[in-house]
């Protein structure tokens, strides 16, 4: 199991990290959420052995991690946010650096690096020089990277920034198979859909303390209501006072800005509703599209924080 | 120790330096092609052609025999390129730089010159224009008119017209005098009658003699120089010294480039990866020394290969010598560069202050020019730049032909000077972000 225990990381005054303790069990996949700046990466550099705390522990297995050639770290792989490739390298030849830094040579090496390139389906581009890869290639060389020693536990980092949508599957189906395998994964993210689809546990963390440690199932539980309807409409953003407003209504537990209207989460499309579309002709808002869907893990982050996972979108709850 | 980390270090960082073509041209090709240029205008490699000559005018105002015979003598010297012209003519074109230095000899020259040999009195004056960027021509030009002026103003004295004239006004002279005012005058007047009497049996045969006397006053040696190099059968080669020059200048730069890397992988991804592994600050920094060096000697190794097969350059003393100096100046230069790595804040500040740190180095080690030109104050303070160092000790055991011993104290420099820029490299360097 991996134990962090009142993990704390100071910068100047400014606290990053704040007294963050939680578990993973072997072969659980645990995402760590939060917005930019909320202390994700900080924990992981600290649970990486990249940077040392100001307090607190952390342990695998019963084994204390140090800033030196700890045992701990062969236990361990990181996928870094930022690409750890060269580009002027090949595949192969980069493959060969990570797994000699584990102590990896000869045949050895060579089978292992095999076996991680096929995983992430580049198993015939192993000799191509990194350059010509396309960023969703080059992140699955980034996670093979990590693979090469045979860790039990992976830590991944926002591993699938600034990729398309066909490549984050693949890179899904990846994860999906270290799972599989066995592999004890803790995953860093601010897109709630990866956090829903991958993880067996969720921690939310903001201004670095941890604010929810649950089930997907058991954040959802934390919600006094588990659906909500999206009003699109013709004109001008509505105002903060208009958002306001609509979550004063009975019924309505929360309304937060939609990129082509707004979203009221409700258990009940009936009255509630009925109030809200009085309420919005009131101000002379035409609405022009009504639709209804189950409220998400980003409605959750709102109701838990106040605020949104994602920079621009304002949301307003139940005082 | 996790020497398959190490070894993995060290693979990684060739790998990189090969697949860099362009550092791999500016690293070998450029001080190559520097080099050669240096290494002709120094001088070449002994057997080739001969030297640059200075380009002079001759103004003949006088138009006397002594004077056209001169200019004449001048003209087949071969130190020079003599042309004649008017004296307006040759203040324009030295100040001009066409010509390095131009002689004036003015009307009366041979007549006046003829006399002031005998009486010592009247001398008349030679001008020479100098361009003033060229000092140096203007002492060979002094040496070259003193000589041909003393040959042809005592042959004129000794057998033409012009010195029998002389020597009778001189005798006319010393018969006119007082004892008092000459004592030894009996003496000197035998002498000038003798003269004039050797002057006369000359005339009279006009010219027809091939005695020496009949040539004039000639320089009674010859100067036969020699360089003094390993061994007779060797020349001089100015390749070897702009090679050693410029080895070590690439060399430094490819030390700076290392450097500057690491500063640039602390920015990427690559850095937290390494970071993860389970690898010591200190054997990170073991590989990144020993890859660097290894580079380096490469890169030495090339550039020597070349100066060798094509510029004739020989390692003429010791061979252990030159190979105890190439590792250490390697190994100076690897811990050059990372203790610049473990100082700088970021790669481009740090590349701008090393290269000028390194320029400076390189300048004071004499790589450009040989420190010997330097002023004797400039050649003490240099002995404390490693690269003086490295570039005296290539010099020695190359074509100076100098044993082992004489690259024991440059290496020791250069040792110790590494050990200082490792330790601080070590103190400084910042293993945790």
């Amino acid at each position: 199991m991996l134990s962090i225990s009142h993990l704390q990381k100071r910068f100047g005054h400014r606290i990053a990290v704040d007294d963050v303790s939680f578990d993973v069990a072997i072969g659980e996949t645990v995402g760590l959420l939060g917005p930019n700046g909320a202390g994700k990466t900080t924990t992981l550099s600290m649970i990486s052995g990249l940077s040392q705390p100001d307090g607190g522990t952390v342990s695998f297995q019963g084994q204390l991690l140090d800033q030196g050639a700890s045992p701990f770290k062969r236990h361990v792989g990181l996928v870094p946010q930022d690409l750890a490739l060269y580009d002027e390298l090949s595949a192969w030849a980069n493959l060969e650096l990570f797994g000699g830094l584990y102590g990896l040579s000869g045949k050895r090496l060579a089978d292992r690096a095999d076996d991680a390139l096929a995983l992430v389906g580049l198993a015939d581009r192993r000799g191509d020089r990194v350059k010509g890869f396309s960023g969703g290639m080059k992140r699955r060389l980034n996670i093979a990277g990590a693979l090469l020693h045979d860790p039990e536990l992976i830590l991944l980092d926002e591993p699938t920034v600034g990729v398309d949508p066909q490549s984050r599957n693949a890179i899904f189906e990846n994860f999906i198979e270290l799972k599989r395998r066995g592999k004890t994964l803790l995953y860093t993210t601010h897109y709630m859909e990866e956090a829903e689809r991958l993880c067996d546990r969720v921690v939310i963390i903001d201004h670095g303390k941890v604010i929810a440690d649950d089930t997907v199932r058991g954040l959802y539980h934390r919600l006094p209501v588990t659906g909500a309807v999206v009003l699109e409409f013709d004109g001008p953003p509505v105002s903060d006072g208009v958002l306001a407003g609509l979550a004063a209504l009975p019924g309505i537990s929360a309304a937060l800005r939609d990129p082509k209207g707004i979203c009221l989460e409700t258990g009940d499309f009936g009255a509630p509703l009925a109030s809200a579309l009085k309420q919005l002709t009131g101000v002379g808002l035409r609405v022009t599209s009504i639709r209804s869907g189950r409220v998400s893990l980003e409605d959750v982050f709102i109701a838990l924080t106040g605020h949104a996972l994602r920079d621009g979108t304002v949301a307003a709850t139940k005082p | 120790m996790n020497f398959a980390a190490i070894r993995a270090l060290v693979r990684n960082d060739v790998r990189l330096y090969l697949t860099d073509r362009r550092a791999v041209i500016v690293g070998v090709f450029v001080p190559i092609l520097i080099a050669a240029f240096f290494g002709y205008v120094f001088g070449g490699n002994g057997r080739s052609d001969e030297p640059g000559k200075i380009p002079i005018a001759v103004v003949d105002e006088d138009q006397s025999g002594i004077s056209r015979a001169i200019t004449a003598d001048l003209g087949k010297e071969s130190l020079l390129t003599v042309q004649v012209m008017t004296r307006s003519q040759a203040e324009e074109r030295v100040r001009a730089g066409k010509f390095q230095v131009a002689a004036i000899m003015p009307a009366g020259f041979g007549d006046a010159a003829t006399r002031a040999l005998f009486s010592g009195q009247k001398r008349p004056q030679v001008d020479l224009l100098i361009d003033p960027s060229q000092s140096m021509s203007s002492r060979v030009v002094e040496g070259v008119m003193a000589q041909y002026g003393m040959q042809e103003i005592t042959r004129e004295a000794l057998s033409g017209a012009a010195g029998q004239a002389a020597l009778t006004e001189s005798l006319a002279a010393v018969d006119s005098a007082s004892a008092d005012e000459i004592p030894e005058r009996a003496e000197l007047k035998a002498l000038l009658e003798a003269a004039r009497k050797f002057n006369s049996r000359f005339s009279a045969s006009d010219g027809a003699s091939t005695s020496g006397i009949r040539r004039g006053l000639s320089l009674p040696y010859v100067i036969a120089a020699s360089s003094v190099t390993s061994s007779q059968s060797t020349p001089y080669n100015g390749y070897a010294h702009s090679f050693a020059g410029m080895t070590v200048q690439f060399i430094l730069f490819a030390g700076i480039d290392a450097g500057v890397l690491l500063l640039l992988t602390r920015e990427r991804g690559i850095w937290q990866r390494i970071r993860s592994a389970p690898l010591r600050k200190s054997q990170f920094l073991f590989a990144r020394t020993l890859a660097t060096t290894l580079i380096s000697l490469f890169q030495f190794a090339l550039i020597y290969t070349a100066a060798i097969l094509i510029f004739g350059v020989r390692i003429s003393g010791s061979v252990p010598g030159f190979i105890l100096l190439a590792i250490t100046f390697c190994l100076l230069n690897s811990a050059f560069g990372l203790m610049l790595a473990s100082i700088g804040r970021s790669a481009s500040a740090t590349r701008g202050f090393a290269m000028v740190v390194t320029l400076l180095l390189v300048m004071l080690g004499g790589a450009w020019v040989p420190s010997f030109i330097f002023p004797k104050w400039l050649q003490e303070a240099s002995l404390g730049a490693p690269t003086r160092w490295a570039v005296d000790g290539l010099d020695a055991v190359t074509w100076r032909g100098q044993g082992l011993s004489a690259a024991v104290l440059p290496a020791i420099v250069l040792g110790a000077t590494a050990a200082i820029c490792l330790a601080t490299a070590i103190w400084r360097f910042r293993w945790e972000d």
